[in-house]
């Protein structure tokens, strides 16, 4: 971070938030790029209007007078810039600092803890500290979350592979994605498919690698009585949830012991000693059987069948790919 | 989790800052800078920094009364230590007020977070959640751009009661200056350890309550994840160490880095996601083409590696150096030699 950086930063918004009219690229430039040849001038100045507008900052493209050569000029209006008015009840303050901890997922955990500074900023006595009742989490484990989430926000089209059951490899998918929404212990996107031509929704935890988005933001609008929850519940298949038995040594697999519907200790397992306990897992689909394997030896799968396979399935296809 | 996640600290991080920072001493008068740092989650020293860089700034003029006043002899004393309890005071900024609108991605996140609340709310809550649910939806909507809420769900995971005792229990061990032990989970050895810490501050980052404490089995201060704590035991004995100064957001809970191997994986297709879950120096096709990619990351701890290969199994295996791929083999092995034995 350079000092020099953050104060040309800073004297760029003081100077087109406190012009009533758009501000000349050129008397910018005379002002703080002085030293910058043209070149310079034109990366330095791109980059820092983008870094502006990155956190939020409105920053209007204009010109400056008919008169002239189009010369482009830049401003912030004060009412675009400024949170409005906002006051804060003691007791609202209080909500407020708890529903900055309902996130678990990082981007979103740190957007609230944003908020709340500007909330602070604008005069509120925020405690996150305050109300020490119980409180719900949100998270969001699935590796494109964030991708799909700035897209809804941008209203930007996204491309991506994605792997249908049934199907021997994934394909390849347009989609304009609304929201995403959480259903039943899984994130799903839901938008107009371009493809299909309809409104469809898409598991997250089956988009195969990289999503791009492509195109110009504010490419469509969102129907304005979308109710992306609704669309979840009625497009979503019903998701099955998987009963596991498990033994897992002693001292190992804590999260596993953490959902277990019952533990039933002094197991003999399979390597024939009494250090292992029986564990019975309830859990919505998906995932289970990555954490099983995470465990290696530590934890051995009776039932059902179908994850007892696919753990042997995946170790040989390990070993036997080393081997190789 | 070994891998280091990415996210220095930058210019415009700290533009935000600056741009919360101005407002929030416009609307209280004679704040002292530790409050104010509590206030704003950052440490008093990078409230005097951000205040060392307000100072070079203001209206376009170029002359000395178009600069932002800061009074930076209350916080700096003439030897160069932090007075905590000097009042800030900043002027000439008027033009500053008002902190910045909420961003779509804050409305919306904040929107989400107090709808999961309510669901969960009893009446009372209930009515104060639609109260601020109306005064933030109005405020995000009086601006030119509609704010769209992006997200929509319902929490998936209940309030945690088990959470909320070891809370209380840890903060009447802070305000009477005991030790504790903890039950402690380990991720990335699968396992629970027993140690002793002198425990400091309880602390919120990244949606997860911390404990920041001084651990006497690493000799150095540690965070502790609350949801992480199987077991607290409180002790008579007193604590012995002091804290060890605030520590920042990013730092601090990622240790041990210095000493972290470069370990290059192959990871096909459906192991690709680690490149996007895990900060990696480096990623490029692998030779073999396919869609496989070989990335490098470091890796502080062989067994955090371990895991990981084997929640990717049987997609991901290590390049460089190849003796970090021996522990995984043997687990891979020893994992299999339970369903087929003899086989191995």
């Amino acid at each position: 971070m350079s000092a020099a950086k953050t104060e040309r930063l800073m004297n760029l918004l003081i100077m087109l938030l406190v012009q009533r009219h758009f501000v000349a690229k050129s008397r910018i430039r005379e002002i703080l790029y002085a030293d910058a040849s043209d070149d310079a001038f034109e990366r330095m100045f791109d980059r820092d209007k983008e870094e502006l507008r990155s956190i939020g900052v409105p920053i209007e493209l204009g010109s400056i007078d008919a008169y002239f050569d189009d010369e482009p000029g830049y401003r912030i209006q004060p009412d675009e810039f400024a949170l409005p008015e906002i006051s804060l009840e003691p007791d609202e303050a209080a909500v407020v600092g708890l529903a900055s901890r309902v996130w678990q997922h990082q981007r979103l955990a740190r957007a609230t803890t944003e908020a709340v500074r500007k909330l602070t900023a604008s005069g509120a006595d925020i405690d996150v500290t305050a109300l020490e009742i119980a409180q719900p989490r949100l998270s969001a484990d699935e590796p494109t979350f964030d991708v799909f989430f700035e897209a809804v926000i941008e209203r930007r089209e996204v491309r991506f592979d994605y792997w249908r059951t049934g199907q021997d490899a994934p394909s390849r998918r347009r989609l304009q994605p609304w929201g995403v929404t959480r259903y039943s212990g899984r994130w799903y996107v839901v938008g107009f498919d371009l493809d299909r031509a309809d409104e469809r929704i898409f598991r997250l935890s089956r988009v195969q690698g990289a999503v791009s988005k492509v195109g110009e933001p504010g490419a469509y609008e969102v129907p304005a009585d979308l109710d992306a929850a609704a669309v979840a519940r009625r497009l979503a298949p019903t998701p099955h949830r998987v009963r596991a038995v498990v033994l897992a040594q002693v001292g190992a697999a804590t999260p596993l012991r953490r959902d277990a519907v019952s533990v039933e200790t002094g197991v003999t397992g399979p390597d024939g000693s009494d250090g292992w306990d029986r564990l019975i897992i309830d859990r919505a689909g998906g995932g289970i059987a990555d954490e099983i394997c995470s465990f290696g030896p530590a934890v051995y799968v009776e039932a059902p069948p179908e994850l007892r396979e696919s753990v042997i399935e995946r170790m040989a296809a390990s070993v036997e790919g080393l081997a190789r | 989790m070994s891998a280091v996640p990415g996210g220095a600290a930058t210019s415009k991080e700290q533009v935000a800052r600056l741009l919360a920072l101005v407002p929030y001493f416009h609307a209280r008068e004679s704040v002292r800078l530790a409050e104010a740092a509590a206030d704003l989650g950052v440490t008093p020293e990078q409230v005097v920094k951000d205040l060392k860089v307000l100072f070079m700034c203001g209206l376009p003029g170029g002359y000395p009364d178009d600069l932002i006043d800061v009074d930076l002899d209350a916080l700096v004393s003439s030897d160069g230590k932090l007075v905590r309890d000097g009042v800030v005071r900043i002027g000439n900024a008027d033009y500053l007020t008002r902190p910045m609108r909420l961003t779509p991605t804050e409305a919306s996140a904040m929107i989400v977070a107090l709808r999961a609340l309510r669901a969960g709310a009893d009446g009372e809550t209930t009515e104060i959640v639609d109260r601020v649910l109306g005064k933030l939806e109005s405020a995000a909507a009086g601006g030119g751009a509609t704010t769209a809420v992006a997200v929509h769900a319902t929490p998936d995971v209940e309030p945690d009661p088990r959470e909320q005792t070891m809370r209380t229990t840890l903060a009447e061990a802070i305000s009477h200056g005991v030790q504790v032990t903890l039950d402690y989970y380990v991720p990335a050895r699968d396992e629970v350890s027993r140690r002793v810490v002198d425990p400091h501050e309880l602390s919120q980052r990244a949606g997860y309550t911390y404990l920041d404490a001084y651990c006497h089995a690493a000799e150095a201060p540690r965070s502790f994840r609350l949801d992480r704590i199987a077991e607290i035991e409180v002790s008579p004995t007193p604590i012995s160490t002091e804290r060890q100064g605030p520590r920042s957001l990013e730092d601090g809970l990622f240790s041990g880095t210095d000493n972290a191997t470069l370990v290059t994986l192959r990871l096909q297709a459906p192991a690709r996601w680690v490149v996007e879950y895990y900060s990696v120096e480096e990623v490029r096709p692998a030779p073999e083409g396919g869609g496989a990619i070989d990335v490098d990351l470091r890796v502080a701890d062989e067994r955090w590696l371990t895991r990981l290969l084997l929640r990717l199994a049987p997609h991901a295996e290590v390049v460089h150096p190849t003796t970090f791929g021996a522990e995984f083999t043997a687990a891979a092995q020893a994992t299999l030699a339970w369903y087929r034995p003899g086989s191995a």
